[in-house]
C-alpha cells in the first residue's frame, strides 16, 4: 500500500492538509469553484432576468426587502445574488487559464535564462526591464483595446503582462540550482543540458513556481475586475464581479449593495488565492516543511 | 562611480526606446481607425485623406516611427487626435496632480508603515503582538482596486463626508498659476483651497498608500527585529537609553536600507496603480487620461503617455539607487 504512492507526494500532501492557510485558502477557492461550475443549478434566479417593478430592492435583513432576493437587487431588478454566482464563472476561467499561461511562458524564459546566462540571458532581462517600465494595467487595456474585448483577450493580456513575474523568481532560482551538486552529478553521468533542464531543475524549482501561480491567479481576479469595470473585458450581458462594480458605482446611492456584494466576493477571493499560494510555498518545500 | 552611472543612463535610454518601440506597433496592428472617429458624416474621401497626412498616418510604418521619434527627441509629442491639442501641453498640465497624489501616497505609506514597524518592535514581547503581524497579512493581500471602493462605500455612503471625485471643488472658484494645486495653495497660504485639495486626495491616497505601508511595515519591522539585538543596540541598551530611543536612535538608522531599496520599486508599482485610481475617483491625472485615450484610440496621446510612465518608472528607479549609495557608507566610498 504504502509504495502505490511515492513517499514525497503522500508527505507533501499530509503538510498541505495540516497547514491551515491551505486549507483555508484552498477551500474557498474550491468553493468558489463548485458556485461556478454549478451556477446553473445553484443561483436562484436568472442573472440577466429583469423586473423593473423590483428595482433596487435591499438585501435580506434590510427596510424593504423582498423574499427571495437575499443580496437585493440591482438598477433593473436583476438578482444581485445569481449575478454574483454567474460572475465566478469569468473570474475563475480568467484566474486559472492567465495564471498557467503567464507561468508557462514566464518559467520557459526564466529556465533558459538562468541556465543558459550570457546573451541568452541579456536578451530576456533587458525585456523584463522594458516590460517592467509599463504601468501593468494601463497596458492591460491597452492590449484588450489591440485584441478586441472577450474572455479570450483578457487572458492573452495578462499572461503577454504577467510573465515577468514568473521569469524573475524561476531565473533566479535555477542560478542558484545550477550551482547545486545534483546538477553536476547529473552532467557526470552524461545527461544533456536540456535534460539537466526539464528533468532535475524544473521539478526543483515546482514548489516556488505553484506558490506564484496561487498569487498570480489573484492577481488576474483583479485585473479581470478593473477590465470588466473599464467596459473592456466581456460583453455586457455575461454578470462579472468588475461589471456589477461599474453599474454599482453608478447607483452608489440608491442601491450600495449593488457595489459591496462584488467587492466582498472580490476581496475573498483574492485573499483565498493569497492564502493558498502562502501555504502552499511553505508545505511544497521539504526544506522549509521541517 | 561616473562609468557606472553613465551606463544606467544608456540602459535607460534603451529600455525607454523599447517600450516606444512596443508601443508604436502595438497601436498599429490594432484594429479600428483612429482617423474613422473624428470625422463628420458628411466627409469626402479626400477629407479622409487629408486628415490622414496631417496626422502623418499616410506612410509606411518605419517611416512613421522615425518621425515620431525624431520630433520626440526635439520636444514634439505630435497633436491628440480626441482633444486637438498639442499632447506635451496637456501632459504637462495633468501630470502635477498625478505627482501630487503618488508623493502624497508615498508620503502616507512611509510614515503609516515606518510608525507601525516602530510600534510593533516596541511591543513585540506582548501576547497580541502576533495580532499586528495578523492584520498587516490582509493588508498586504488587499489591492488599490478593493481599497478604493470599500473606501468608495465608507466615506461615500455611510459616512459620507468625502468627495467622491475630482481634484476641487468647482464652486470654491480658486485659480491657480501652476497645475501643483496642493503645493501652490500651500505655497500661497490658501489653507482652505488646500484643505479642500486634501480633501479630493485623502481616498485615492489611501487606496495607493495603505498596500504600500503594510509591505514598508513588514520590511522594516523584520530589520529592526535584527538590529535590536545587534551589539550596539545591546551597548546602547547597558548606557540605559529607554526603548523608545533605542529603536529610533539606534536600530530605525541602521534598518531603513532594505526598506528604502524595496519602497522604490514598490512606489513604480504606486505610481502604476493610479491609472485605475484615478479612474475610479475621476481625478484628473495623467492615469485617467490614458484609460480615456485608449478608449478614443488617441495614439499620439496613448504613446506620449506611456513614454512618460516609462520615464517616471527608470527616473524613480535611478533616485532610488542613488539613495540607497547615498546612505550606506560601505556603499559610497567602494
Amino acid at each position: 500500500m504504502s509504495e502505490v504512492v511515492p513517499r514525497w507526494i503522500s508527505e507533501t500532501l499530509r503538510a498541505c492538509i495540516r497547514d491551515p492557510k491551505v486549507v483555508a485558502g484552498g477551500g474557498f477557492i474550491l468553493f468558489l469553484l463548485v458556485l461556478a461550475i454549478g451556477a446553473p443549478d445553484l443561483s436562484p434566479k436568472d442573472p440577466l432576468e429583469q423586473d423593473l417593478i423590483l428595482g433596487v430592492t435591499p438585501p435580506h435583513g434590510f427596510a424593504g426587502a423582498e423574499p427571495g432576493y437575499l443580496l437585493g437587487t440591482d438598477d433593473l431588478g436583476r438578482d444581485v445574488l445569481s449575478r454574483l454566482i454567474w460572475g465566478s464563472r469569468v473570474a475563475l476561467t480568467v484566474a486559472f487559464a492567465a495564471a498557467t499561461l503567464a507561468a508557462a511562458l514566464g518559467a520557459a524564459l526564466g529556465l533558459l535564462a538562468g541556465w543558459y546566462r550570457g546573451w541568452v540571458d541579456a536578451i530576456i532581462s533587458r525585456l523584463v526591464e522594458i516590460w517592467m517600465a509599463f504601468p501593468p494595467v494601463l497596458l492591460s487595456i491597452l492590449l484588450v483595446a489591440v485584441f478586441g474585448a472577450g474572455v479570450g483577450s483578457v487572458i492573452a493580456a495578462i499572461a503577454i503582462i504577467d510573465w515577468t513575474r514568473f521569469c524573475r523568481v524561476i531565473r533566479a532560482e535555477t542560478m542558484g540550482q545550477a550551482k547545486s551538486d545534483y546538477v553536476t552529478a547529473a552532467r557526470a553521468i552524461g545527461f544533456s543540458p536540456m535534460e539537466v533542464l526539464i528533468r532535475e531543475i524544473l521539478p526543483n524549482v515546482m514548489p516556488v513556481l505553484i506558490a506564484l501561480i496561487s498569487l498570480e491567479m489573484g492577481i488576474a481576479v483583479i485585473v479581470e475586475a478593473i477590465l470588466s469595470f473599464v467596459g473592456l473585458s466581456v460583453s455586457s450581458d455575461v454578470p462579472t464581479w468588475g461589471g456589477m462594480i461599474a453599474q454599482g458605482r453608478q447607483i452608489l446611492h440608491q442601491g450600495w449593495w449593488v457595489l459591496a456584494a462584488p467587492l466582498i466576493a472580490l476581496f475573498l477571493t483574492v485573499l483565498a488565492f493569497n492564502l493558498l499560494g502562502e501555504g502552499l510555498r511553505r508545505s511544497l518545500d521539504p526544506v522549509m516543511r521541517r | 562611480m561616473t562609468s557606472v552611472a553613465v551606463q544606467r543612463l544608456i540602459m535607460a535610454a534603451v529600455t525607454l526606446l523599447g517600450v516606444a518601440i512596443i508601443v508604436f506597433v502595438l497601436l498599429r496592428v490594432a484594429p479600428g481607425d483612429p482617423i474613422a472617429m473624428m470625422i463628420s458624416p458628411g466627409a469626402t474621401p479626400a477629407d479622409i485623406a487629408a486628415l490622414r497626412a496631417h496626422y502623418g498616418l499616410d506612410t509606411s510604418l518605419p517611416t512613421q516611427f522615425f518621425v515620431w521619434l525624431r520630433d520626440i527627441l526635439r520636444g514634439d509629442f505630435g497633436t491628440s487626435i480626441s482633444l486637438h491639442r498639442n499632447v506635451l501641453g496637456i501632459m504637462a498640465e495633468r501630470l502635477p496632480a498625478t505627482l501630487e497624489l503618488a508623493f502624497a501616497s508615498l508620503a502616507f505609506a512611509a510614515l503609516l508603515g515606518g510608525a507601525v514597524a516602530v510600534f510593533a518592535t516596541l511591543v513585540s514581547d506582548w501576547t497580541a503582538a502576533p495580532l499586528i503581524d495578523g492584520v498587516n497579512g490582509l493588508f498586504l493581500a488587499v489591492p488599490d482596486f478593493i481599497w478604493a471602493f470599500a473606501l468608495v462605500l465608507l466615506f461615500g455612503v455611510f459616512l459620507p463626508v468625502l468627495p467622491l471625485s475630482g481634484r476641487i471643488d468647482p464652486s470654491l472658484d480658486e485659480r491657480f498659476v501652476t497645475p501643483f494645486y496642493l503645493l501652490e495653495s500651500l505655497a500661497t497660504l490658501r489653507f482652505a483651497a488646500a484643505a479642500d485639495v486634501l480633501r479630493h486626495m485623502v481616498m485615492p491616497m489611501l487606496a495607493l498608500g495603505l498596500p504600500l505601508a503594510a509591505i514598508i511595515t513588514r520590511v522594516l519591522k523584520e530589520s529592526l527585529r535584527e538590529a535590536m539585538v545587534q551589539d550596539y543596540v545591546l551597548l546602547a541598551r547597558l548606557k540605559g537609553l529607554s526603548r523608545l530611543r533605542l529603536v529610533l536612535q539606534e536600530a530605525l538608522r541602521n534598518a531603513v536600507a532594505p526598506t528604502l531599496a524595496l519602497t522604490g520599486v514598490q512606489f513604480t508599482f504606486l505610481i502604476g496603480g493610479t491609472v485605475i485610481v484615478e479612474r475610479i475617483f475621476a481625478y484628473p491625472g495623467i492615469g485617467n487620461m490614458a484609460v480615456d485615450a485608449v478608449i478614443n484610440r488617441d495614439l499620439p496621446l496613448i504613446q506620449g503617455l506611456t513614454l512618460v510612465f516609462g520615464a517616471l518608472f527608470i527616473v524613480v528607479n535611478m533616485a532610488v539607487d542613488l539613495l540607497v549609495v547615498a546612505t550606506n557608507p560601505r556603499l559610497r566610498d567602494g
